[in-house]
């Protein structure tokens, strides 16, 4: 009996929004609509503050950190910036599949839109910040490439950033001598900076990792403002849920709503791309080819034991945030075969600007990533989670085109999309 | 066959009944939050001192819990405080409860359904 009033029910709310003009190919059932609200951007949350970061959400901050971001002397070779794989033209990606600076990296720069949201960075999540995350390129050998004593010189010797730091932090340590503070001093494994930091006493060591974290928090805090603007499968919703599921105007094409249909529906799609950024922020191994890596990369599974040994985590000294504040941390999984080969899952916002795909870069086009996910081939390390979706060509060309909905401008001031104009800095 | 629901049950062997509790409600996705475990014996007295380990996942997937949900605090009274817990998409979830009361060990399992 109370299946049948249900259906009733269930029935009833159909025929009622059937009557209208819209094309019945628009209307949505009740528990459609609620799942289309979730992905809607106006369902984002006010970002949350980063209790890791003192200075996260800190005016000045943000705008030392985007000079910072786009100044090619943090590099070993005054060539490389963040925005040299983070391209705000190419909404902060860099356009091809894996990432070149100093050298060529082994995976594919991800976008930094949104990603304040997200609890962690890099496609194996081995950092838990946005902070602790811009300091590993800095002194990765193919990415930035240089030394933290380096780059706090640089901020001591350059009038206006040491303004700008000092205004943010407080009086900055004189690291000029060279004796005391040779300018390639780094504890990084299997290279020459790591003598000249062993022979540094322990106080200048922690003087200078001090100045290197807070170029770290003080770029977070320009990447903190880095949100996705509203995309045509916004308005959409908009309109969708301002006039009673009958948008009054084709925001979308036909081809486009069964696209999103496939996508909420039969494709399955929101299990992992679900929320306003169209990401859990989790890992998976969805079976992924793997291009010539040797050692196999074992994705998550490596990234969870390096983000509890990082001396950058939130329970780290140089963390702001309480014990009680890290709870990603705290209860981090670090065991179990779903780790093996599961990279985390990418927003899908501005996916059709942001190819190639996947964690090496490994497929160029959308129609190449939709055709692995038709066939879901058996995982070439651990166990894949996806199943096939079995579509024909007509509906992966929907699924496609509703994809490309998901493009969108940045929402953040268009003063941040550029480099600074330094003579105008304090 | 439908899934049984239930947030109270005995346990496999029947030597506790078993409830849980979240602190969130309904229960949002990708949000880590706390639970609250409730051990009974079957006659209705509470089990105060026992070790619980917590396990689960998607049946239909292959994958486990995102995170690694402990008990972290014994509230008396056979409550206990369950932190940790996350879940990372909509659909079947079970929650594997272990309990360890000392002269009795036995399992319980609940199912949930996320939306």
């Amino acid at each position: 009996m109370g299946r049948i009033v249900f259906n009733l029910a269930f029935a009833a709310t159909l025929f009622l929004w059937d009557v209208g003009t819209a094309p019945a190919k628009q209307t949505w059932s009740a528990e459609e609509v609620r799942i289309l609200r979730s992905l809607w951007i106006g369902n984002l949350p006010r970002l949350s503050k980063d209790p890791s970061n003192a200075v996260g959400s800190n005016p000045k901050a943000a705008k030392l950190g985007h000079r910072l971001f786009f100044d090619k002397r943090f590099s070993g070779n005054g060539t490389i910036a963040c925005a040299t794989c983070h391209q705000p033209d190419r909404r902060f990606t860099d356009g091809i599949p894996v990432a070149k600076g100093m050298g060529k990296t082994t995976r594919n720069s991800p976008t930094i839109i949104g990603t304040a949201h997200s609890p962690w960075f890099f496609w194996d999540g081995r950092t838990d910040s946005q902070w602790s995350q811009a300091l590993k390129p800095m002194e990765a050998r193919d990415e930035q490439g240089g030394a933290r004593t380096g780059y706090a010189k640089i901020v001591f010797t350059d009038p206006s950033y040491r303004k700008a730091y000092e205004e943010i932090f407080g009086v900055m340590a004189d690291v000029s001598d060279s004796e005391r503070f040779p300018p390639q001093a780094a504890p990084i494994d299997g290279t020459a900076s790591l003598k000249a930091w062993k022979d540094m006493s322990a106080a200048d060591r922690k003087t200078i990792t001090g100045i290197f974290v807070n170029i770290g928090k003080a770029i977070a805090a320009y990447e903190r403002l880095i949100m996705p603007g509203p995309s045509r499968f916004d308005e959409y919703v908009d309109a969708l849920l301002k006039s009673d599921n009958t948008p009054g105007k084709q925001i979308l094409t036909d081809a486009e709503i069964a696209g999103l249909r496939l996508f909420i529906n039969s494709g399955k799609c929101i299990q992992c791309h679900n929320g306003p950024l169209l990401t859990n922020n989790d890992f998976h191994n969805t079976g992924l080819p793997i291009e010539n890596k040797t050692p196999k990369d074992e994705g998550r599974m490596q990234g969870a034991r390096a983000v509890r040994n990082n001396e950058f985590n939130c329970l780290g000294r140089y963390s702001d945030a309480g014990n009680k504040e890290c709870a990603e941390l705290e209860f981090i999984k670090l065991e179990g075969p779903d780790l093996l080969g599961a990279f985390k899952t990418p927003t899908l916002r501005n996916v059709g600007l942001t190819a190639p795909y996947m964690h090496d870069g490994q497929f160029s086009t959308l129609d190449e990533v939709l055709s692995h996910y038709n066939q879901a081939p058996d995982a070439p390390i651990g166990i894949t989670d996806i199943v096939p979706l079995t579509f024909t060509p007509e509906q992966l060309d929907q699924l496609r085109r509703f994809l490309l909905t998901l493009d969108s401008p940045v929402n953040v001031a268009l003063e941040f999309l550029s480099p600074p104009n330094v003579s105008a800095s304090p | 066959m439908e899934l049984d629901l239930s947030t109270t049950r005995p346990s496999s062997f029947k030597k506790f009944i078993v409830s849980v509790t979240s602190s969130l409600t309904p229960i949002a996705i990708n949000k880590i939050h706390s639970w609250e475990i409730r051990v009974k014996t079957p006659d209705g007295r509470p089990v105060n001192d026992a070790t619980i380990t917590i396990n689960g996942g998607m049946p239909m997937h292959q994958h486990g819990m995102p995170t690694a949900p402990r008990v972290t605090k014994n509230l008396g009274q056979g409550r206990y405080l369950l932190e940790g817990m996350k879940f990372s998409m909509t659909g079947w979830w079970e929650l594997i409860v272990q309990i360890d009361a000392g002269s009795f060990q036995d399992n319980v399992t609940f199912n949930l359904m996320l939306r």
